[in-house]
């Protein structure tokens, strides 16, 4: 680990202040990520302020009745709310499937949102990865790729993002709010995190300084009949190969009169799968009908050598998930 | 950088480079040799401590981020004379066989049962509102985060599920 200056930051502003004008520091705030790629030599940081001691660690109630989570209420504390148990029970699915029980008394919810990929090549120094080393090239395109992207990729990176908080947060329309150099800004979770293109070393839209202080959920019925399922390689503690996250309201007559889709495990970001939600608003929640959704978001899907078992992995996650939401309705 | 760490009870002061970790302090530094390094990134937790409380993983924490921390090893949960009641049942349903990963279960099993007590889900809990009822299921979902390479696993789940609510 290369060395590095400390500095313990008392609430956001000062935060902010403290990372202007260093195009080399990093906010350090669980570090179970940042860390463990410090320790890695694939984060080379000069300066960490620590905002573990200036993150908001509430999740406080909203007047519209959503709720206001701070940056800094760690994963095991926002699973095990009852609010988002009861209300929004895909989020407490999502973090309860992600890491260990250590890691989450840990990792804090803006943290969560902005890991970075497990691709193997990328957390490998001594491969060329353009992820970490713009222009040096992509390993994965002709490596393993069992866990890589099948939809949205480019040339540069067919990495996947790890979280499973974020996909669960993008099918409630969650809103990032952050402050940074230039202000407050709010960023709906679906602009957060971006596709790869030409600029793969950009995980999201954040600017650099920029630091995210809530997560805001909205008041929303729907999600209350939520959940998400995991597929991996082992029972416990793996990330995910195909995830999914849906939430489902059905009209009187069985049929689905509302649906949110999101897959992980597909892209360089959490998959919001409107093309599948669009195919299932009016019908009723068959297994053929859940079916063919899938398959209509994953028509653009293009495989890799070894990856393209993730298109009938998703498409039957969603089945299951769906049979799960509407059983007994 | 000079910090307090509070290392089973004991105030203990020293100065210490930013890249330190809490496990690094404590082994090299303090002599504290009950957490374990296994695979320093976080993922076979040997190092589990529990700190202000909760079981983590001191390979990934600073020790400057936690200047005036209390810090509790799996040897200051109990003493040689009066083990600690989850040392005990370690030792009754022979839960270890090298022992190396021994502290680290052994203080995340402390942390676990007080996440359960406290009705924390899981990922297995089928009724996320539930009370909380610990099996095998739930033990060894709740205890992923600490492997045993001799394969102990059988007998660590039942020597915590003796102190299982």
């Amino acid at each position: 680990m290369r060395p590095f200056e400390y500095e313990r930051a008392v609430d956001a502003a000062g935060a902010v202040a403290a990372l202007a004008g260093r195009p080399n520091a990093a906010y350090l705030a669980g570090g179970t990520n940042l860390v463990d790629h410090m320790k890695l030599g694939i984060a080379n940081p000069e300066l960490l302020v620590d905002v573990g001691h200036a993150l908001d660690v509430r999740i406080d109630a909203l007047t519209d009745g959503g709720l206001r989570i701070g940056a800094g209420v760690r994963n095991a504390d926002l699973a095990a709310d009852m609010r988002v148990r009861e209300r929004y029970p895909a989020l407490a699915r999502a973090l309860l499937s992600g890491a260990s029980g250590q890691l989450r008394n840990l990792a804090t919810t803006g943290g969560n949102l902005l890991q970075r990929t497990r691709c193997p090549y990328f957390q490998d120094a001594t491969t060329p990865c353009n992820k970490r080393e713009p222009g040096s090239g992509c390993s994965a395109l002709d490596g393993y790729t069992r866990h890589h992207a099948i939809l949205g990729a480019s040339e540069q990176c067919v990495a996947t993002h790890p979280s499973d908080m974020a996909v669960a947060l993008l099918v409630f329309d969650a809103v990032v709010q952050v402050v940074g150099p230039n202000g407050p800004r709010r960023i709906a979770i679906a602009d957060l995190h971006r596709l790869p293109g030409d600029a793969p070393e950009r995980d999201t839209t954040l600017e650099h300084g920029e630091l995210i202080t809530h997560v805001a959920l909205p008041n929303l019925p729907i999600a209350a009949r939520s959940t998400y399922r995991k597929v991996r390689d082992r029972a416990s503690y793996a990330f995910a190969l195909v995830s999914t996250a849906a939430a489902v309201e059905l009209a009187g007559d069985g049929t689905i009169a509302d649906v949110r889709i999101a897959f992980g495990g597909l892209a360089h970001k959490p998959w919001r799968a409107t093309l599948a939600e669009d195919e299932l608003r009016g019908r009723p929640p068959t297994e053929d009908a859940v079916r063919a959704a899938a398959l209509a978001e994953l028509r653009a899907a293009e495989p890799l050598r070894d990856n393209a078992f993730k298109i009938p992995m998703a498409s039957g996650a969603l089945v299951a998930t769906l049979r799960e939401l509407t059983a007994g309705a | 950088m000079d910090i307090t760490l509070h290392v089973d009870g004991e105030p203990r002061s020293l100065s210490v480079d930013t890249r330190t970790t809490v496990l690094d302090a404590l082994r090299e530094r303090l002599g504290v040799t009950a957490p374990k390094k296994g695979c320093d990134h976080g993922q076979c937790g040997s190092c589990t401590c529990l700190v202000d409380g909760r079981r983590v993983t001191t390979c990934l924490i600073l020790a400057v981020q936690y200047d005036g921390a209390q810090i509790t090893t799996a040897a200051g949960l109990g003493t040689e004379s009066e083990l600690h009641a989850m040392q005990q049942a370690f030792v009754d349903h022979d839960g270890f066989q090298c022992g190396y990963c021994t502290p680290g279960q052994i203080c995340s099993a402390v942390g676990m049962l007080d996440e359960a007590r406290n009705g924390a889900p899981s990922h297995v809990t089928a009724d996320l509102t539930a009370p909380v009822a610990l099996d095998a299921e739930e033990i060894r979902e709740r205890m992923s985060g600490n492997l045993c390479r001799c394969g102990a696993y059988v007998n660590i789940v039942a020597a915590i599920g003796e102190l299982a609510p």
